[in-house]
């Protein structure tokens, strides 16, 4: 299922094609997996699909504006790895980033808050739908500059070994991420350092409209490691049991033996890059492939042959599933906006002289009534 | 004469200057197959190929380093980067190669990039895709800082910035790209660096400003023109260096001064006009200088409300012209 580069690159044959559309091998095996989990994880993949189409639809009736990515086709590359996480453990990711939240366990209407641009959003409504925070689940937010998550996340594994504390910090990206300096630096700097970090790398194809292979000399971006040494796998990103157990693996690699690494997990962008993105620089045919290969529909379809999932199920958490993101986007709908008054708090942690504060923000939202 | 947006004034320079000489090119973040993020480029990959319009890994910093490298050897490079927001990647190859190359081999080699940028707030673009710049490179002796206001001027601009032999920072307002229109010549002209232009005269406050801001302050001066208060618009166009004759002219004919940018408060290029006015034209003014600019907040919030309040417009530059012409 997985396939290791370690120093040895050029012997490497791939488990996984390169083709993005072209991914096949699923483990259908479950006898080992604890049929709640199992369920658990789908039930996850499911709420990020609800989650992400009404967000796409709360963003045509312009209830969301700005930029927004959604995870749609990632499903199991995002629900996979978050279900191999430990509380200690931090999260850095890209834009692209709803989903990985909601499998962090933040309240849903918190996110679609967010999304809405809401006082009651993970980011007091400043942030949107590209920077997502949660301080108390250790995630790190969403960043919007490409690459700039990835020196950050590099810092935090190095305080937790200043620390000495268990857990790892997993440094999620997109392909097109692979390309920027900030990325070679801090892979330096990891193997170098003996860090807890694994790099996590969403190969979906596509970098905005540019092709992984138009972009990256080197399209195994497992391998781009070998330069540093640091070991590098990729794994079939549509199947959440393969990207979890690849996870749960070089997360005990890196806690434990300060070895960090690649992991490339490969899957496909049903959309275009961001909602407004119509993405006419793919091939029909392409997309007709990829889309046809639902991890959500394969991976229900693989439980139910399991056993472990029956329509009943399925049907009952649909239902649930529909509610709770009917009651999340309820809940954005019924917030506030934040106060004007609001405008210049969080600028530094105490009061500084001379910067704009609370008189400037009254000012503010006497003119914004017309008072002048 | 033909009428188009300001985003297809851009790609009419670059066509136009692209046909006319075939050391330029394009290169930047899907320029290519895509068109631009924005369009700007669309059509150029069908028309020029592959060669001349360049699609580019995520690496700003490579981007611009090869362009500048592309320069010393022949070649005239039009990168892109997608929004000035990811300019910061690029600021070490703009400020401390390009900026430096011609002093440094004491003119033996030339340096004729020019790199364009959209900026600025007001599409919700929150905190990464709103910011305004410029003022990173207004203290570079070396570079020259170019910000059209017009379509007219958007292409002249850029084809003088294309064909100027020094490295060129260019930054387009991405609200103007297809609200603001007008009549924009087919073929090649320039507009010169480096001169400001007078949008309005007037005799009781001189207002300068640029990029998307000139036209929130001409509603501004209509506006308090029924109120008896008469308002000389000046476009600055270049940022650096600046047009000093115009601003001072302008200002020892008015008695006072109203800078408006988008740009932050602090360390704006306000701060160096006034310093300008106050070294140069001391005894013409009846007011104190001031400066109407974004807050010094560090980002553009994402909520509409808290960007409306972070952003400007023409009743906020009213009230200041309002209070300015009292004092
Ligand atoms: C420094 C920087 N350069 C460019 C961009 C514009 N941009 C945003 S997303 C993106 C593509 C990123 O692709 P990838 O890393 O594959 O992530 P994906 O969107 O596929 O999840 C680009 C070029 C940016 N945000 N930051
Ligand atoms: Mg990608």
């Amino acid at each position: 299922m997985t396939k290791t580069a370690n120093v040895e690159p050029a012997t490497l044959s791939l488990a996984v094609s390169n083709d993005p559309v072209e991914n096949t091998a699923y483990i259908t095996d479950f006898s080992n997996d604890d049929p709640a989990e199992l369920r658990s994880i789908y039930r996850m993949m499911l709420l990020t699909r609800r989650f992400e189409e009404r967000t796409g639809e709360m963003y045509t009736k312009a209830k969301i504006g700005g930029y927004c990515h959604l995870n749609l086709g990632e499903e199991a590359t995002v629900v996979g790895l978050m279900s191999a996480l430990k509380p200690e453990d931090y999260i850095f990711t890209n834009y692209r980033e709803h989903g990985y939240i909601l499998a962090r366990g933040v309240e849903p209407g918190r996110i679609m808050a967010e999304l809405f641009g809401k006082d009651t959003g993970v980011s007091r409504g400043r942030g949107g739908s590209m920077h997502l925070f949660d301080i108390e689940r250790h995630f790190m937010g969403g960043y919007a500059i490409v690459g700039g998550q990835i020196p950050l996340a590099t810092g935090v594994a190095f305080a937790l070994r200043y620390h000495e504390q268990p857990g790892v910090v997993i440094c999620q990206m997109g392909d097109g991420t692979t390309n920027i300096g900030a990325w070679h630096e801090s892979l330096n700097m990891a193997k170098l350092y003996k860090l807890p970090i694994i790099f996590y790398v969403v190969n979906n194809g596509y970098g905005m409209g540019l092709k992984v292979e138009n972009g990256s000399a080197e399209p195994e971006l497992y391998r781009k490691g070998c330069a540093f040494r640091m070991h590098g796998e990729r794994v079939n990103g549509k199947d959440p049991i393969a990207v979890r157990n690849a996870v749960q693996r070089l997360r005990l690699m890196a806690q434990d033996d300060g070895e960090p690494a690649i992991l490339e997990a490969v899957s496909y962008r049903f959309r275009g890059h961001s909602v407004v993105d119509p993405a006419r620089y793919r091939d029909e045919e392409e997309v007709r492939r990829g889309r046809e290969d639902d991890p959500v529909l394969r991976f229900a379809q693989n439980l139910l042959d399991a056993g472990i999932l029956t329509d009943e199920i399925m049907k009952t958490m649909a239902e649930a599933i529909e509610q709770e993101v009917a009651a999340a986007i309820d809940f954005a709908n019924s917030s506030p906006d934040p106060q004007i008054e609001d405008l210049f708090t969080y600028m530094y942690a105490s009061p500084v002289a001379n910067m704009p504060g609370p008189e400037d923000a009254l000012e503010a939202a006497r003119i914004a009534r017309g008072e002048f | 004469m033909p009428e188009r947006t300001f985003l297809e004034a851009i790609r009419s320079a670059l066509i136009d200057e692209m046909t006319t000489d075939q050391r330029v090119f394009v290169l930047g973040q899907d320029v290519g197959v895509k068109g631009g993020v924005f369009l700007v480029t669309d059509g150029l990959y069908q028309q020029f190929g592959a060669c001349r319009v360049i699609d580019m890994p995520i690496a700003e910093a490579g981007i611009v380093g090869a362009a500048i490298g592309a320069a010393l050897h022949g070649l005239r490079p039009v990168a892109e980067i997608q929004f000035a927001d990811y300019i910061q990647p690029a600021v070490d190859q703009i400020i401390n190669e390009a900026a430096k190359l011609r002093y440094r081999s004491a003119g033996d080699w030339t340096c004729p990039i020019v790199v364009r940028a959209p900026f600025g707030s007001g599409i919700h673009g929150a905190l990464y895709h709103s910011q305004s710049t410029e003022a990173l490179f207004t203290s570079t002796p070396g570079l020259k800082v170019v910000i059209p206001a017009t379509p007219y001027d958007a292409k002249g601009l850029l084809i003088a910035a294309i064909r100027d032999p020094d490295p060129v920072v260019f930054f387009e307002h991405k609200q103007l790209y297809r609200t603001m229109r007008g009549e924009v010549p087919d073929g090649c002209y320039t507009v010169p660096l480096g001169t400001a232009a007078v949008r309005r005269t007037g005799r009781q406050i001189s207002l300068f400003t640029y990029g998307l801001m000139l036209h929130h302050s001409l509603t501004a001066a209509e506006q308090v023109a029924d109120e008896g208060i008469d308002v000389e618009v000046v476009d600055l166009r270049t940022l650096y260096p600046l047009d000093r004759e115009t601003i001072l002219a302008s200002v020892r004919n008015t008695s006072k001064a109203l800078i408006v940018h988008e740009d932050n408060l602090t360390g704006g290029i306000g701060g160096e006009i006034s310093a300008l006015i106050s070294e140069h034209a001391f005894e013409y003014l009846d007011a104190p200088v001031r400066r109407l600019a974004s807050p010094d907040v560090p980002a553009t919030a994402f909520n509409e409300a808290l960007e409306a309040h972070f952003m400007l417009n023409a009743d906020k530059i009213a009230h200041a012209l309002r209070e300015l012409a009292a004092y």
